[in-house]
């Protein structure tokens, strides 16, 4: 399969006070039009990937709104996978296209996380739970959490692991002007800040954030540019506790093998990929299920620098979950959009040379869904 | 020129650590404690209230100006806890201070920045010589819901100042405010307790208004950060001002006589009020100051203030200064804080 990604488009990510969700995936649509070359009569369909802004502003109905706000007439659709809901969407996305329906769509995941309490933000994120798990009282922290200790306990991971994930991910987004902390943070004050929930500290977690990222994606596959060659999407409980393990995300495996078989490529052709570190355990089980290293190494891996700019696969280049941000529902198209520009040679400080194969892992949940999408320029 | 002739000051004596407010809501307070910077509060007593603090205040105010209660011909209450709705709290302490009859008095309420925009309000009224003194309060019995962040610093205080055209300790030079509807903080009518947007509180918030209010008033009387001595703002915690002065162009040092907060907590409408008072018990004549209040919903009122050579002497006279008020104190823990909500709401 080849889809190209003919534009991307990418908002800023953090506390934007002064944009709506419509203002963001506004922004982001209209860039990654014009970055296509594109008019805004070309693109047949929009696919909007939002999770949250039914419940915290009452607007459904966002494929609509998006869309004829675009000016588009075509086919439009919301999609909602708790924070698989961007990767979701560039799949269905693509779908699409390999059925000939649509010739040229755009994707657009869009969120705005901050105009409500947090507590309204982590009770509504645990709609991406099951009703046991909100029952019990427990927290996206939490659940996630239990799954460190898990880990902690059966492979002797240690919380220097963990911050070694929150460290090297605050590396890449201080070489990112567009994500929501762009700055480096100390193994010290990772290790030293509040702690939340056993074992995570505050730096355990990636942030409430808003923010959008769109790509235009094309059935025409002739000619150089960056394609779309392998997405998979594979599902497992949404109640951790009726998992297999707690110590993987096994739809990441079966997404993973399945994508990789599509696009002809094993894991060590990949050369650079955006994970899902919504806690730092999400990035060292990443590691593992993905095939990167054995199980249960994903800690030592990610210290010993393999994953950083500069060593031998870099991971999260954009700064990941926790630096970059994560506007749910915009988090994977903007993983697509990181690898895309990797590929394209257009990264500026964060290029990792001659990166000709990329992957994205996009996780809901504790990992009830799962994306995997592989780029090949 | 209208100017302070004198002022006073109430700080209830009672005193909360933060430590006691986490214990019983079962919090880690090293981080709190590092990021608000309130290391203890001030807590009103439960036969208190925005009333009786004014009462405190504005008499100690009167007892140091030596000016007879009956020639005060305006009162204005800023508050945010006024005991009623309706029936104004001005008019009780205007009796109780002996006013008389002959006065205009006017109830305001504007978060925390009611105070200052009773001194904005009576300093022109005074001005155009509709009162020989007037007496601008702000005061509060700061109320935060049981368990949220705000409970670690909202105090209860109260500051009253008098102003009039003779024998004034600090000249206003001038004023000016700035305005906006931001509903960063607000308190719905059948609500007990306030509401607040978190981190919107921050920037598009205080930053916003204090900066709008200061630049203008900077621009306006052509003056920059350094003419002044000391410098005082509106302190919801120890971390805003400090930034707030940074932005602008102060310096810790002309912040540090006014700063207040990290021993009392934030009394909303007294705060930026008490904090100017205490740099009034230590500046030396033909010192400038200046302060900026703040109040969500929003908006914020700055002030340029000369200080004239009759300091000297008032100073001399005056007892019971904001440092010693500060000292006078006796810990508390939570079962005060419980007793006075159950109180105040007849559970």
């Amino acid at each position: 399969m080849k889809i190209k990604v003919l534009g991307t488009g990418l908002t800023k990510f953090g506390e934007l006070w002064d944009k709506s969700l419509l203002d963001l995936a506004l922004d982001a649509s209209l860039e990654a039009i014009h970055d296509s070359r594109f008019t805004i009569h070309d693109i047949h369909a929009v696919f909007v990937a939002n999770m949250l802004y039914g419940k915290i502003a009452n607007q459904d109905h966002l494929g609509a709104l998006i869309a004829s706000s675009l000016n588009i007439k075509g086919a439009s659709f919301r999609i909602e996978g708790a924070c698989a809901s961007g990767g979701l969407a560039v799949h269905l996305a693509i779908q699409s296209l390999l059925a000939g329906t649509y010739q040229n769509v755009l994707v657009v995941g869009a969120e705005k996380m901050t105009d409500v309490s947090i507590s309204e933000i982590t009770s509504s994120l645990m709609g991406a739970g099951s009703e046991a798990e909100r029952k019990a009282g427990l927290t996206f922290p939490g659940l996630y959490a239990l799954m460190a200790k898990a880990h902690m306990q059966k492979y002797n991971t240690k919380r220097i692991h963990l911050a070694s994930v929150s460290v090297k991910n605050h590396y890449h987004a201080s070489l990112n002007s567009k994500a929501h902390f762009p700055y480096e943070v100390s193994m010290e004050k990772v290790m030293e800040s509040t702690c939340i929930c056993t074992p995570f500290t505050l730096f355990d977690a990636s942030p409430i954030s808003d923010g959008a990222a769109a790509v235009v994606l094309s059935a025409d596959s002739t000619g150089p540019g960056v394609y779309i060659t392998g997405s998979a999407v594979a599902t497992d409980t949404v109640d951790l506790s009726q998992r297999k393990s707690l110590t993987e995300i096994a739809a990441t495996k079966e997404a993973a093998m399945a994508a990789l078989k599509q696009a002809g490529v094993e894991i060590k052709d990949i050369k650079v990929a955006e994970v899902h570190d919504c806690f730092t355990i999400a990035e060292i089980m990443a590691m593992e299920d993905l095939g990167f290293c054995p199980k249960g190494e994903g800690g030592k891996y990610i210290l010993s620098g393999a994953t950083k700019l500069g060593g031998k696969m870099p991971v999260n280049t954009s700064g990941g979950l926790k630096a970059c941000g994560h506007p749910v529902g915009a988090t994977g198209v903007k993983q697509i959009v990181e690898i895309t520009e990797q590929l394209r040679g257009q990264a500026g400080q964060r290029q990792v040379k001659n990166a000709k194969v990329g992957l994205t892992q996009n996780v809901g949940g504790t990992g009830g869904t799962v994306v995997v999408h592989v780029l090949q320029n | 020129m209208t100017g302070i002739i004198s002022y006073g000051v109430y700080i209830p004596k009672y005193r909360i650590k933060p430590s006691q407010i986490a214990l019983a809501w079962g919090k880690e307070v090293a981080e709190i404690e590092k990021s608000l910077g309130v290391f203890e509060k001030a807590v009103a007593s439960y036969d208190e209230d925005a009333i009786t603090l004014s009462i405190a205040a504005a008499n100690q105010a009167l007892v140091r100006s030596k000016i007879a209660p009956d020639l005060i011909g305006g009162i204005t209450i800023g508050s945010e806890s006024h005991p009623y709705a309706v029936k104004p709290s001005s008019t009780t302490v205007a009796e109780v201070l002996g006013m008389g009859t002959d006065y205009l008095a006017v109830d305001l309420e504007f978060a925390c920045k009611a105070g200052t925009a009773g001194m904005q309000l009576l300093s022109s009224f005074t001005e155009s010589k509709h009162a020989k003194y007037c007496l601008a309060i702000g005061s509060d019995v700061a109320q935060s819901k049981p368990s949220d962040v705000l409970e670690y610093t909202a105090s209860s205080a109260a500051c009253a100042l008098i102003l009039g055209k003779d024998n004034v300790i600090a000249n206003i030079l001038d004023f000016t405010s700035f305005s906006s509807d931001t509903p960063d903080f607000w308190r719905k009518d059948t609500e007990k307790f306030p509401s607040h947007a978190g981190r919107f509180t921050g920037e598009p918030s205080y930053f916003a208004h204090i900066l709008g209010a200061s630049q203008r008033l900077l621009k306006r009387t052509k003056m920059k950060p350094t003419d002044f001595d000391h410098v005082v703002f509106h302190m919801p915690n120890a971390k805003f001002p400090r930034e707030a002065a940074k932005k602008l162009g102060f310096s810790p040092k002309q912040l540090q006589a006014g700063f207040v907060v990290e021993h009392i907590g934030n009394p909303y409408s007294a705060s930026s009020m008490i904090g100017l008072s205490a740099i009034l018990d230590i500046a030396k004549p033909g010192e400038k100051i200046f302060m900026c209040s703040y109040g969500s919903g929003a908006g914020a009122d700055s002030f340029v203030f000369e200080i004239t050579k009759e300091i000297k002497d008032y100073q001399r006279r005056s007892k019971d200064t904001v440092a010693e008020q500060i000292k006078n104190k006796e810990y508390i823990d939570y079962s005060l804080i419980a007793k006075n909500i159950l109180i105040k709401y007849r559970i």
